[in-house]
């Protein structure tokens, strides 16, 4: 234990959050692995908010003569298939392009709604006890003994966007793209939520504990503002790092969806979809595998290597 | 010391730095030690001051990140660092072995005691498992295990704190080294317990002839297990030399502060109030230039002492060194720093009226054996019978070893458990089974508490302001921003720091100034009544010093009920007019200070106080080792709670019946079976002498 | 120690029983939409209706429900829609086809993640522990399908070692194997690996390790001893625990090499509709991920002295 000595008359000022996350980023630079995950993660963000932006033909075009080209082939107007073309002659680099904002706003989406239900359960599972706590982790529990997939395979195939669930969210005069989407979240909240639940109790449980919590207490702040006020800010820190894993997981879990055909509705151009359409070709079909394969596990990757340099650098003070 | 002699260890000029990210640490420099056989040395020093470096440099474990980047380190008269790997593991543990502040973390828990035992004598000795056996059973008889045989087949988790400690020692003494490291040995370990541990260690270098060198941040210890003492200030050895030259004829203002911040039997709150030592130990990258002490030494003189000062040899006192150039030219004899005298308070009428309090907590047994037997919850008492009063503005102290129930008790009043029975009156309203949050803001504000670990009493994530400003909000005090800060402002100012704290987070605060920011909040609203859970066990003891001085300082001038729990009773003795002295859930023992320390004793505080190291030479004490351990809480004897350990034991009355509450005059209660008479002719247990030294002279 | 285990096996228990029931009630739970999906969208409503009775799903949902789990544990799994053959019959060579892709996969991801693991934490921060956990957060980031793209591209299309397809068409055979318990291999071994770093280095560091090594012992045993046992705890159940996630990837990797398993088969008849195939698939799944949490449970326990003596 060492007494950290602050000479009174030397005073921090408090900087603007914004310069503080960006002072936060700028820790990133001592682990160069985390630099080239940080590096992965902003390129994609990049393409998917500039999809706009850039000169790329349209993702759902299709051509007939240039079915499954290979990368770098020339289209008959003159221009360059970068990627080539899919089996019903799409541009890939553009269909990837525009995949990564389909794939980051709805993963970004459901681990965001995952998130936000499972810290709910989680800190009150934790702080309330009880049984709060046995309920909720009960609850955690059965759906935790599925194996994901499965789950997924349950709900999908039983509140699809076939089934009256569906055809209900259907009604609402929201396309069929959303209709999915709200299905995939929903599926992929009962898949995470509890694990994050889990992890929360974990962490409020350790820090309920603290004096703090008690000074709270004895000065009659209320359940609510003892959760949200005073416990889980003091989670952020595995949380962030957690999230970052998360995201990926879901990425993951979307794109294998799609893989499955049972994500995101043609024509979108959904990564894992765009694997699952051109399997059938064989080996013609390799070049148009590979991209959208590749673009899913650089994603992830980033996520991963920034996870992990944000942990190590949250141990380190 | 014989000179002729090969000293077991010597450490000269060696320098030690931790290797971070951020650049190199210099933990430890210049320093020198040497160890003789049969000689025990202690090291004493704050927390970050390098003792525990200096241990795990003699041991040649730096951990991955620490080296030793100068000097010799000589066991046995050969340096150490040009020793290879394989002879270090041939010293380790054979010749040189080492004893850790926390038992259980130190022994692993998944092999069983056996195991770790024998293995270090089958690698060392080479013998077998059956004669490593038996050897360990001796040893374990020999640092006094009941049952060795039981222990040997046990895992750690299975012993309770002591157990564990003495297994420990027993491990680091099988191979009979030459030279035993003792780290905050008993820090870990209840005062009763502790004692018995020292009694150990002190009885080790007696029938084994083992160099010893016992690390710790207690003045007393030192005093009880040493010959010669090395004080330690910031990295460096600042005074060495034999035990009573230094404790009686201290040269350097550093250990002279460090005395007068310590609660000795003489000092007194009003009269002779303790002196903290002002300022902050200087963190290894930021130290001054020349004498380390330079910033807080009341003697610095610019030109002489801001150039490094060498260890210099006193005069006309062989083997006794200070690192002060001003040594000799200090009045030693009239130097004594004065703290802030103040008036005794008088005590106004009761605020604080306990009857008959009682605190049990329901144990769910789901056990088939229960359920058979029907007894399916069980309650721990962890609160029995509390009857006991604290007037306005006076000082209570709660003091007891863990378990004891004083943190149940300060639980209850606060309102974070219901009381299981009894009264609980504050200004005479009943607070027992009013839960916080069904308590008025005003009930609320006047019944605070200081907490007891500085680093948990804040929140880390918000900013010391808004933490402070919150509570105002909450109490009423401050009805919109700007009062609250305002009176933020005010209450930084009460407890002595500067106002531009409020922008600060927790981390950037050192344990003393969060304590002081736990100590404003406590008193942010018109407190009645403020418990102080041992509000600073977990400081240094210069900080401790003003800490406790603030604290009573604010209650004084508020007028202001503290309660005061303590395992500490040196710190008790000086801070508090009443004292309760609780075991097991009960009160053994009641009264003001001076009827609680001088005789008649309930046999368990007796025990306590002769527990309580002092650090003072001209104290005499009597010395009473407890047997055994605390019991549980869950399990407490039949009978007298302290039956199980008591010395003074009558017989079957006290293994069978509750003692009853004697008065000995003047609300001194004590419970016991002993008769009065035998009560009354007890001997006081401290006795304090007078000092044949100068300073003494004076302050009496 | 045994009560614990009864405790345990309790709550498993009462897991399995609300999983059924919500099973029961998400694939059973309306008759209307059953009978739709067992006779196919457009039988006429006098159709289903006449189903309904006759099948006895007019029965109050309780007896339905004891009646419907009587079936499955006695292997009543009825009548696949979709190949117009028992369930249970249909479904028990698949069953063993996943099992020995599962054990394959689960063996050497466990020997893989357990020795590289150690090797990385026994030496935090140290090259092999950097190269290690490099290499193993690229990995996980790798899902099954991605990787099953670059390995067939390399391994099938290109140098043509490996068949593409692993439907054993021909019988068992090890070659069809190899790409699927590669790609699993690949996406799993990398999170048990940093999970064994982790608590190795944790172990490394603590100071019954300190002890040990200020004893005198050999680095050898000190890590053999002592630290492994310890370290080896929490990874070991934490991977049976995981069995679940397993068993997702292997739905992919299945689909993906036409491996002809029980999670293709489950994957199939969920497209097609074929509902009691499906739900006998989630509850052989749901009961394998139970009883290993259960497995996890008492190892956990009968592994940590700590608990096994409380
Ligand atoms: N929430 C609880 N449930 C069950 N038993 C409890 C609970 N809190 C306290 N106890 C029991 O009551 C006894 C007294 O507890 P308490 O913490 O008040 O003692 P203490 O003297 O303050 O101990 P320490 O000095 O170690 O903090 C404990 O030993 C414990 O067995
Ligand atoms: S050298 Fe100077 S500053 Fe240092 S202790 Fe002595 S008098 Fe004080
Ligand atoms: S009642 Fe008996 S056992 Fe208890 S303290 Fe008194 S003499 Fe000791
Ligand atoms: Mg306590």
């Amino acid at each position: 234990m060492t007494v950290t000595s602050v000479p009174a008359t030397e005073m921090p000022k408090r900087r603007p959050l914004l310069l503080r996350i960006l002072k936060s980023i700028t820790l990133l630079r001592e682990s160069y692995v985390g630099m080239f995950g940080a590096v992965l993660v902003l390129f994609w963000l990049v393409m998917a908010v500039g999809a706009d932006l850039f000169p790329l033909r349209d993702p759902l075009a299709q051509s007939a003569p240039d079915l499954l080209k290979p990368a770098l082939s020339l289209a008959p107007d003159g221009t360059t298939y970068w990627l080539g073309t899919d089996d019903k002659g799409r541009d890939i680099l553009s269909r990837l392009i525009f995949g990564s904002r389909l794939v980051l706003f709805w993963s970004v989406l459901a681990t965001v709604v995952a998130y936000a239900v499972g810290m709910l359960l989680g800190v009150m599972a934790g702080y309330r006890g009880g049984w709060w706590d046995e309920v909720i982790s009960f609850i955690g529990n059965v759906f935790l003994s599925f194996p994901p997939m499965v789950l997924f395979l349950v709900i999908l195939t039983n509140f699809g966007p076939t089934s009256s669930m569906g055809q209900y969210i259907g009604s609402l005069g929201v396309g069929s793209t959303v209709v999915s989407g709200v299905i995939i979240i929903v599926a992929i909240t009962f898949g995470t939520a509890p694990q994050v639940a889990r992890i929360v109790r974990g962490l409020v449980l350790d820090l309920k504990t603290r004096d703090y919590i008690a000074a709270a207490e004895v000065r009659g702040e209320s359940p609510l503002y003892i959760m949200l006020v005073e416990l889980l800010p003091n989670a952020r820190g595995p949380l962030i790092v957690d999230a970052c894993l998360r995201l990926g997981y879901v990425i993951i879990a979307i794109a294998v969806l799609g893989f499955l055909s049972l994500g995101l509705p043609p024509p979108e151009p959904d990564w894992g979809k765009m694997i699952a359409e051109v399997r059938g070709f064989g080996a013609m079909a390799s070049n148009a595998m590979i991209w959208p394969a590749m673009a899913i596990s650089s994603l992830v990757l980033g996520l991963n290597l920034l996870a992990d340099a944000l942990r190590e650098i949250s141990l380190r003070d | 010391m014989n000179a002729a002699q090969t000293p077991v260890l010597e450490c000269k000029n060696v320098s030690i730095s931790y290797f971070t990210r951020a650049g190199a640490i210099p933990a430890v420099y210049d320093f020198n030690l040497t160890v003789m056989p049969g000689e025990a040395v202690g090291i004493v020093g704050e927390s970050g001051c390098g003792k525990s470096t200096v241990a795990l440099a003699i041991m040649q474990y730096m951990g991955r990140n620490g080296a030793i980047t100068g000097g010799e380190i000589k066991f046995m008269g050969r340096d150490m660092r040009t020793m290879s790997q394989e002879e270090l593991r041939k010293i380790r543990g054979s010749q040189i072995s080492m004893v850790y502040q926390e038992p259980m973390a130190s022994l692993n828990p998944s092999l069983l005691i056996r195991t770790q035992l024998t293995e270090v004598l089958i690698v060392h000795e080479g013998i077998s498992e059956d004669a490593a056996y038996k050897r360990a059973v001796e040893v374990l008889d020999a640092v006094r295990l009941p049952d060795p045989n039981r222990i040997m087949n046990s895992y750690p988790h299975q012993l309770s704190g002591g157990q564990q400690q003495r297994v420990v020692i027993a491990m680091a003494l099988l191979s009979n080294p030459k030279l035993l490291l003792l780290d905050e040995p008993t820090t870990a370990l209840d005062v009763t317990v502790e004692a018995g541990v020292v009694e150990l260690i002190k009885d080790i270098s007696k029938r084994f002839g083992t160099s010893m060198i016992y690390i710790s941040h207690n003045l007393g210890l030192i005093l009880e297990t040493c010959n010669r003492i090395c004080v330690m200030y910031s990295g460096q050895a600042v005074e060495v030399g034999e035990v009573k030259q230094v404790f009686d004829h201290m040269r350097h203002p550093y250990t002279r502060g460090l005395f007068s911040s310590i609660p000795l039997p003489g000092a007194d709150r009003f009269s002779r109030p303790l002196v903290p030592i002002r300022g902050q130990l200087p963190l290894p990258r930021d130290r001054p230039k020349g004498c380390t002490f330079g910033p807080r030494c009341d003697f610095f003189e610019a030109a002489r002492c801001d150039k490094p000062i060498a260890m210099l040899d006193i005069a006309n006192d062989p083997g006794h060194q200070a690192r002060c150039v001003r040594y000799n030219e200090i009045d030693w004899k009239r130097y004594r720093p004065k703290g802030l005298e103040a008036e005794p308070i008088i005590p106004g009428p009761p605020v604080l009226q306990i009857r008959n309090m009682k605190k049990y907590y329901e144990i769910r047994d789901n056990s088939i054996a229960a359920m058979i037997s029907g007894t399916k919850s069980r309650f721990v008492k962890a609160n029995e019978k509390i009857d006991f009063e604290a007037r306005e503005g006076e000082t209570v102290a709660i003091v007891g070893e863990s378990g004891c129930g004083k943190s149940t008790f300060a639980k209850v009043l606060m309102g974070l458990e219901e009381s299981s029975g009894g009264e609980v009156l504050v200004n005479g309203q009943e607070v027992g089974h009013l839960p916080v949050r069904k308590r008025p803001a005003g009930l609320i504000s006047s019944l605070q508490i200081v907490f007891q670990n500085p680093f948990e009493t804040l929140n880390p994530s918000h900013s010391v302001g808004s933490q402070i400003a919150r509570v105002l909000r909450k109490f009423g005090v401050a009805k919109n921003r700007d009062e609250a800060e305002r009176k933020t402002y005010e209450l930084l100012d009460l407890v002595k720091l500067p106002r531009e704290f409020a922008d600060r987070k927790p981390r950037q605060l050192s344990g003393g100034q969060k304590q002081r920011i736990g100590i404003a909040r406590a008193f942010g609203g018109e407190a009645a009544v403020v418990i102080a859970d041992e509000p600073v066990s977990a400081l240094d003891v210069s900080v401790q010093a003003a800490v406790t001085g603030l604290l009573t300082d604010i209650q004084r001038k508020k007028r202001t009920t503290l309660v005061f729990i303590s395992h500490d009773l040196s710190v008790v003795r000086y801070l508090a007019d009443r004292i309760v002295v609780m075991y097991l859930g009960r009160i053994m023992e009641q009264g003001t200070t001076d009827e609680v320390f001088s005789p008649p004793y309930h046999p368990y505080t007796e025990a306590l106080l002769s527990a309580v190291p002092i650090a003072d030479t001209s104290v005499t004490k009597r010395h009473i080792v407890l047997k055994g351990e605390l019991p549980s809480p869950m399990n407490p004897p039949p009978g007298c709670p302290f039956q199980t350990r008591c010395p003074r034991k009558i017989g079957a009355i006290c293994e069978t019946e509750m003692p009853p509450n004697k008065d000995m005059g003047n609300g001194h209660m004590i419970m016991c079976h002993l008769p009065d008479d035998v009560l009354r002719a007890m001997e006081p247990v401290i006795k304090v002498g007078r000092h044949e030294s100068e300073e003494s002279n004076i302050a009496h | 120690m045994l009560l614990l285990a009864g405790r345990r096996l309790a709550s498993m228990l009462l897991i399995m029983i609300v999983i059924s029931i919500l099973l029961f009630l998400a694939f059973e739970g309306d008759k209307l939409a059953l009978a739709g999906r067992v006779l196919g969208q457009y039988t006429t409503m006098e159709g289903k209706l006449h189903w309904i009775e006759e099948n006895g799903y007019n029965r109050p949902l309780v007896v339905r429900y004891i009646s419907w789990l009587y079936g499955f544990f006695t292997g009543d799994w009825k009548i696949s829609a979709q190949y117009n053959r028992p369930v249970l019959e249909f479904l028990a060579p698949r069953l063993a086809n996943t099992a020995i892709l599962g054990l394959c996969v689960f063996i050497i991801t466990a020997v893989i993640s357990l020795i590289l693991g150690v090797l990385a934490g026994v030496n935090e921060g140290g090259l092999r522990d950097r190269v290690i956990s490099v290499i193993s957060v690229i990995t996980t980031s790798f899902p099954e399908f991605a990787s099953g793209t670059f390995l067939v591209a390399i391994f099938v299309f290109w140098l043509d070692w490996l068949p593409g397809s692993s439907s054993f068409t021909n019988g068992f055979s090890v070659k069809e194997l190899v790409l699927p318990v590669t790609v699993l291999v690949i996406f799993n071994f990398g999170y048990y690996t940093r999970m064994t770093r982790a608590s190795m280095a944790e172990v490394m560091t603590s100071q019954y390790v300190r002890t040990a090594i200020l004893k005198g012992l050999p680095p050898r045993s000190v890590v053999v001893k002592h630290a492994l046992r310890n370290a080896l705890i929490a990874p070991f159940t934490v991977m049976i625990l995981q069995l679940n996630y397993l068993l997702s990837g292997i739905v992919v990797t299945e689909v993906f090499f036409a491996y002809d398993g029980f999670a293709k088969a489950m994957y199939d008849a969920a497209l097609f509709g074929d509902t009691y195939v499906v739900s006998a698939c989630a509850m052989v799944a749901v009961f394998v991920a139970v009883l290993s949490q259960f497995i996890s449970d008492v190892g956990y326990t009968y592994l940590n002295p700590r608990i096994r003596f409380a």
